[in-house]
């Protein structure tokens, strides 16, 4: 349980009068605490800094924490000083914000923990400085992408019940997810190169006859070129329509970049076999050939690096823009000049600014064709200058882009580190441990606890002194509390591996076969004792987590399968069943092991030998859903 | 000018760009979405306690105590006000079995006595004062208080039927004996015998008060949390 909340447990011990009046049966003791206050007075200012600092300083803002009243619940009257439980590498920044009135970000500084400090401390962020605000601003932004890339991660282990539509659509995402996925991507991929190679060799001449000049390969095999654009078409074709077909929002993805590239890339083709071989027409179908090459964008959806760069030249928009604008600028300037330098001279190619702009594009991108040269000297004068200007007005905004493109590369890049299947299976594991083990402390503490209460004792002191060196008093403050709720309920809290033997015990006769692991785990009733007697009989967190997972799998199956006549027969085989020895037997193994409840019938007294603290502790308890017995 | 297929489609081009760079400068207003600024919307209600002279007056703990519990509250709650999904939160770090967020909300409602969405840490204090320091009689008074979901005075069997239900959920599932349906219906069955004096089907203050002064379990456990500061 974690520290802060330990805080709040008197409010939920507090909150359990609640539960009193309906409970049916007695509460058990509460634990006394021998006037042992737990000190949480530790003689330190903020964890163990002291900050001096004058009390009008302070008195600067009075609507934060530092600056008002509210200090005076953290004043410690032994030490005389006031004492924070926070992070004292933190707090620096905050208390110089009182000392000169402006609030820095420390940029070795978590962005979150900074966050909770401010918060603490009631201070609001804006006030930061303009001279660490960008920072802090972009910190924060990375932080939140990062969080909805995290989201989006989750959001992609689905429940394994999909419809057909919904696996389709899985599959063209997220190739990996199974061979057919995979195979289907890497077959249009393979189809998508043959189509580019297709109309690229097209053009090349191949072979001449000697009476007529070389003829491009299309023309000669026009049949075969034929065919295989109707093939790559039919195959785009096909995928397209699927992709729409399996789409969750058909709308949204008709109108997405990916499938216009699609249809563009497919349409020449289909408008080429409506058309008619007119002579009006070819101008635009000629045209429309073209478009054939868009085909090579559908690249991207099977390279990354081609989506991040897509990417990022959206996202470097004003950049671009920028260089946009001042390249237009000095185009037309030096145009504008070379035209006028050079109008004297005779035979000059520069017959309009229009026509001058071709000439100022080629030398400030430092090509320089050579078909346009000035011949004055003011054109040469000038000319040089452009080239000179060209280079940095080129060069200015590029490293922006570069910066912005290698940002979101490597972000990309720690998110499939993340998504490595291992990483999050280790993760989640160790979490689930640790919190098994926060409830199976309960329960192993209640085996322990009750020892206390069968022998009826009003707390002798060896008992206590035991009780005290196995759990400190918060925790068995905290097992008393789950202690009344179970009494108020009349049922007890059990771990999931008991909870799937009764279960099981109760669900086996209705449905045999639910599911593989089900067989593996126990067959027959008869062979559950075996697994119990193997069983260690402190259900902790050395489970390893796979066991974990197929229990968990269990119980998955269990709610499904289980329900109203399931858990009846499991009452009512606890009631009967002296026949079925191979039951009993069970019974017992489940008895040497943990807790469990025995109805007050004494048919099942076989049970009743084996333990002979029973008796006590069966006619104290009024309820006739439970009586608890306990061995050890 | 004779403008043939791809001439047209660069001149397109070059238009298209144009109007990008004029967009760029603010002259043709296109629609970006500013997600960055969202994310400057001030923080949310900051709350600050009354003095601590005043705590001390209106609730029977001492300064320490109240110091102690400002701290554990402050440590949670930040901003000085506990809002239903916190308190929710911390109430379910303690069942971690179960789904303790129902009973949470009802705690929650019989908490914020000025109903206005947020308990701050004077209700708080209040609310606990009564809990632990309070004479039966006003304890019983807010157990009523708790169950009387609507606050009309009268405890009906459904409000105490939603009530059973949510301390069920605490349990989880892994119980045992397991949970059936019907448990919490029978449970509220078995107090509404108890309680219902006159068997008119609700249960007012006093017969929920006299009935519980003539328990003697219920009497005992009120006594239970006496001591937990």
């Amino acid at each position: 349980m974690a520290a802060g909340v330990a805080a709040w447990l008197p409010f939920a011990r507090a909150a359990a009068i609640g539960w009193m009046p309906v409970a049916n049966c007695p509460m058990p003791v509460a634990p006394r605490d021998h006037g042992k206050r737990q000190d949480e007075l530790i003689i330190l200012n903020v964890s163990g800094r002291r900050f001096q600092t004058w009390r009008t300083t302070l008195d600067r803002y009075p609507d934060t924490l530092l600056g008002s009243s509210e200090k005076e619940f953290f004043y410690n009257e032994e030490t005389k000083e006031y004492f924070f439980d926070r992070d004292p590498d933190a707090f620096r920044s905050i208390l110089n914000f009182y000392r000169t009135g402006k609030l820095h970000y420390p940029r070795h500084e978590c962005i979150s923990a900074y966050d909770e400090e401010l918060a603490f401390f009631g201070i609001i962020p804006e006030i930061i400085g303009d001279c660490c605000y960008e920072e802090y601003k972009d910190r924060k932004r990375e932080n939140a992408e990062r969080l909805m890339d995290d989201q989006e991660e989750n959001k992609d282990n689905k429940l394994p019940n999909m419809n057909f539509r919904e696996t389709m659509w899985r599959a063209f995402e997220n190739p990996h997810t199974s061979t057919m996925a995979l195979v289907f991507y890497y077959v249009t991929g393979f189809f998508i190169a043959i189509s580019v190679i297709t109309n690229v060799v097209e053009t090349v001449p191949c072979g001449s006859t000697p009476n007529q000049k070389d003829v491009p390969c299309g023309e000669r095999y026009t049949v075969a070129f034929f065919c295989m654009d109707t093939a790559c078409v039919m195959i785009f074709t096909v995928e397209y329509l699927m992709r729409l077909f399996a789409a969750p929002s058909r709308y949204r993805f008709m109108r997405s970049v990916m499938s216009i590239i699609d249809v563009v890339a497919i349409l020449p083709y289909y408008i080429g076999l409506v058309m008619t071989n007119n002579e009006d027409v070819s101008g635009a179908f000629v045209t429309l050939r073209v478009f054939r090459v868009f085909r090579i964008f559908k690249f991207s959806r099977h390279s990354q690096g081609l989506r991040i760069l897509g990417y990022t030249l959206k996202s470097c928009a004003s950049e671009l823009g920028f260089l946009l604008f001042s390249l237009t600028m000095a185009i037309i300037i030096f145009a504008t000049v070379m035209f006028y330098a050079e109008k004297g001279s005779s035979s000059s190619k520069f017959t309009s600014i229009p026509a001058s702009f071709w000439y100022t594009i080629v030398t400030m991108t430092t090509l320089g064709y050579g078909d346009m040269v000035p011949k004055t000297i003011a054109g040469k004068i000038f000319g040089s200058i452009c080239s000179l200007s060209g280079v940095l007005v080129i060069a200015l905004p590029v490293p922006v882009i570069v910066s912005n493109f290698s940002r979101i590369y490597h972000q990309n890049q720690r998110a499939d580190k993340r998504r490595a299947q291992k990483v999050q299976k280790a993760r989640l594991a160790r979490i689930r441990v640790v919190k098994t083990g926060m409830s199976s402390a309960f329960l192993h503490n209640k085996r322990n606890g009750l020892f206390n209460e069968l022998l009826e004792l009003p707390c002798s002191e060896e008992v206590e002194q035991h009780l005290s060196k196995t759990a400190s008093l918060l925790e068995s403050q905290h097992h008393h509390l789950l202690h009344c709720l179970e009494k108020t309920t009349a049922h007890e809290f059990v771990d999931e591996q008991l909870y799937e033997q009764n279960c099981r015990e109760g669900a086996v006769q209705s449905y045999p076969s639910c599911s593989p692991s089900l067989s593996s785990q126990e067959g027959p009733t008869g062979t559950c004792c075996t697994h119990q007697a193997r069983k260690n009989p402190l259900p902790d967190a050395s489970v390893p987590p796979t066991c974990q997972g197929a229990l968990q799998e269990l119980s998955a199956v269990h709610i499904q399968c289980s329900d109203q006549p399931a858990l009846s027969t499991s009452r009512s085989s606890l009631n009967m069943k002296l026949d079925d020895t191979s039951r009993l037997n069970c019974k017992s193994g489940l008895i040497t092991t943990a807790i469990i409840s025995i109805p007050t019938p004494p048919a099942v007294s076989p049970e009743g030998d084996s333990q002979p603290l029973t008796s006590p502790s069966m006619q104290t308890i009024a309820s006739s859903n439970a009586v608890k017995v306990s061995t050890l | 000018m004779n403008l043939e297929g791809l001439e047209m489609i660069a001149v397109l081009v070059v238009v298209v760009l144009f109007v990008k760079v004029l967009e760029q400068f603010g002259l043709l207003e296109a629609s970006y979405d500013d997600s960055v600024e969202d994310e400057l919307e001030l923080s949310a209600v900051r709350h600050r306690p009354e003095g601590l002279e005043q705590l001390e007056a209106q609730t029977r703990f001492t300064r320490k105590e109240l110091q102690v519990l400002y701290r554990g509250f402050k440590n949670e709650c930040p901003s000085g006000v506990v809002n239903e999904d916190t308190f929710k939160d911390i109430y379910s770090q303690f069942f971690p079995q179960g789904d303790a967020s129902t009973y949470a909300h009802f705690l929650f409602n019989a908490f914020d006595t000025d109903h206005n969405g947020s308990v701050s840490f004077e209700d708080f204090v209040m609310g606990l004062s009564i809990l632990l320091r309070g004479s039966v009689q006003e304890k019983l008074n807010w157990a009523f208080n708790l169950y009387d979901i609507n606050k009309d005075g009268y405890i009906t069997k459904e409000e105490m039927l939603d009530i059973m239900k949510a301390i069920y959920d605490m349990m989880g599932k892994c119980t045992y004996p397991i949970l059936k349906e019907e448990a919490p219906r029978q449970h509220v069955e078995i107090f509404f015998q108890k309680m219902d004096k006159n068997k008119d089907g609700v249960v007012t203050i006093d017969e929920f008060i006299d009935c519980c002064q003539n328990d003697e379990n219920i009497m005992r456990s009120m006594q239970l949390f006496e001591n937990v500061i």
